[in-house]
């Protein structure tokens, strides 16, 4: 199974694999909202959160139906059927490829933008914070929706109607742990949820898309 | 190792195709799947490799001995030859690749990326594939498909060497490999087009 994240993670660094879309898109994103909405500070902090979040989501979305869909049309996902590794590892490694290449970044490039949108300074910890706990969860479920829409052909506006209702629980408990955490308040509870809906599919979303992928290869 | 399967029942798309199909082939036998397009020869392979299930009947052994090679090769633009062939060796748990780049000669071509690789070569590098997986049977749909001469003997050779390890295969082709193999035309076991439909699709209709 190492192997086989060791040629994804390979596979998207390469021409032509997407590794860079979705962080790029989220650059796109948070630079030009400032144009749009106004260069008020004081509007701009109030958004910066729910901005931040609504921008990593999105971008995390948009390459989706790149984890199962080029595996499908080459023939790997027959051949990964057959090896011997079980599906929901499969689609676990998979989840995780897909978080190493744009979840991963976007968390990590999320502090910097934070400063174009500016960001209370007590924001930048929470935001960091509440993007490293979330963004698995969307990999996961994101996962679980390429694996539904695998033999589409042009899935992805089907995928993104399956995912996005999937995706508002993590984006709603997101959004605001960074803006209560923005606003100097409590955040521990919408954090433990967050972290609780993380855990809960990373431990569910596995073995729902091996399932979906099953029945997809017949 | 023997493989066979009795009375087995074939579903594509919802659609029994294939019904009552029965053989047994001994282990270092070969055996050619005949028989006109669309009669089931994919469907049949597929279901004996576990990528689908039998409407009915039974497939022994079960599909972990079965290596499966379908019309797509499955090969990334993006790899080279020797990091494809690295990559299905981890996965299976080999490691010496050598023996697969020199079975079709590939060795020229190791360092070369797949995406540059003309058909042929890349049908070579889809069925150097199989003898990195260490399984006894070996299930090939077309494996001929966009071949030149020397290579479809270079393949034939590798299936000869395989089945002299007391391996198996079962070849959808139409073309004489020059191997000792049975015959199995699957006209005669077309199904008939009233026999059932799959109860999973009903469930959405």
């Amino acid at each position: 199974m190492r192997a086989l994240l060791l040629r994804d993670l390979s596979l998207s660094v390469r021409a032509g694999g997407g590794f860079g879309l979705a962080l790029a898109f989220f650059l796109i994103v948070v630079a030009l909202v400032p144009f749009a909405v106004g260069p008020a500070t004081s509007t701009l902090s109030l958004i910066a959160p729910g901005i931040l979040w609504l921008g990593a989501l999105l971008a995390c979305l948009l390459s989706l139906d790149r984890i199962l869909a080029l595996d499908w049309e080459d023939g790997s996902l027959d051949l990964l059927a057959t090896a011997p590794i079980p599906m929901e590892g499969v689609a676990a490694v998979k989840a995780l490829a897909h978080w190493v290449t744009t979840g991963l970044p976007l968390t990590l490039a999320a502090p910097a933008l934070g400063v174009l949108l500016n960001l209370a300074p007590e924001g930048f910890l929470w935001l960091t914070l509440s993007l490293a706990v979330g963004t698995p969860a969307l990999s996961a479920i994101g996962t679980f929706g390429a694996a539904l829409t695998v033999g589409v052909r042009r899935g992805g506006l089907l995928l993104s109607l399956i995912v996005l209702p999937l995706y508002v629980p993590v984006l709603i408990l997101g959004s605001e742990v960074a803006r209560r955490g923005a606003a100097g308040m409590e955040t521990g509870t919408a954090l433990a949820l967050l972290g609780a809906l993380t855990l809960g599919s990373l431990a569910a979303m596995p073995f729902a898309a091996a399932a979906a992928i099953r029945i997809n290869l017949r | 190792m023997d493989v066979g399967c009795t009375n087995l029942s074939c579903q594509r798309g919802g659609i029994t195709v294939l019904d009552g199909v029965s053989f047994r082939v001994p282990a270092g036998g070969v055996l050619a799947l005949r028989g006109p397009n669309g009669i089931g020869k994919t469907t049949l392979l597929r279901t004996l490799a576990g990528l689908q299930p039998a409407a009915s009947g039974e497939v022994t052994p079960s599909p972990r001995d079965m290596a499966y090679a379908s019309h797509a090769d499955g090969v990334k633009a993006a790899l080279s030859v020797t990091e494809t062939l690295e990559f299905w060796a981890r996965i299976h748990g080999s490691t010496d690749i050598a023996p697969a780049l020199a079975a079709f000669d590939l060795e020229r071509l190791a360092e070369r990326r797949a995406g540059t690789l003309s058909a042929g070569q890349r049908r070579r590098l889809g069925l150097a594939r199989l003898m990195l997986t260490g399984r006894e049977i070996w299930l090939l749909d077309e494996p001929t498909v966009s071949l030149d001469a020397a290579s479809v003997a270079l393949f034939a050779g590798a299936v000869q060497h395989h089945l002299s390890e007391g391996g198996t295969a079962i070849i959808a082709t139409h073309v004489d490999l020059g191997l000792d193999a049975a015959m199995l035309d699957l006209a005669p076991f077309r199904a008939r087009p009233s026999a059932g439909t799959s109860e999973f699709d009903e469930a959405f209709l």
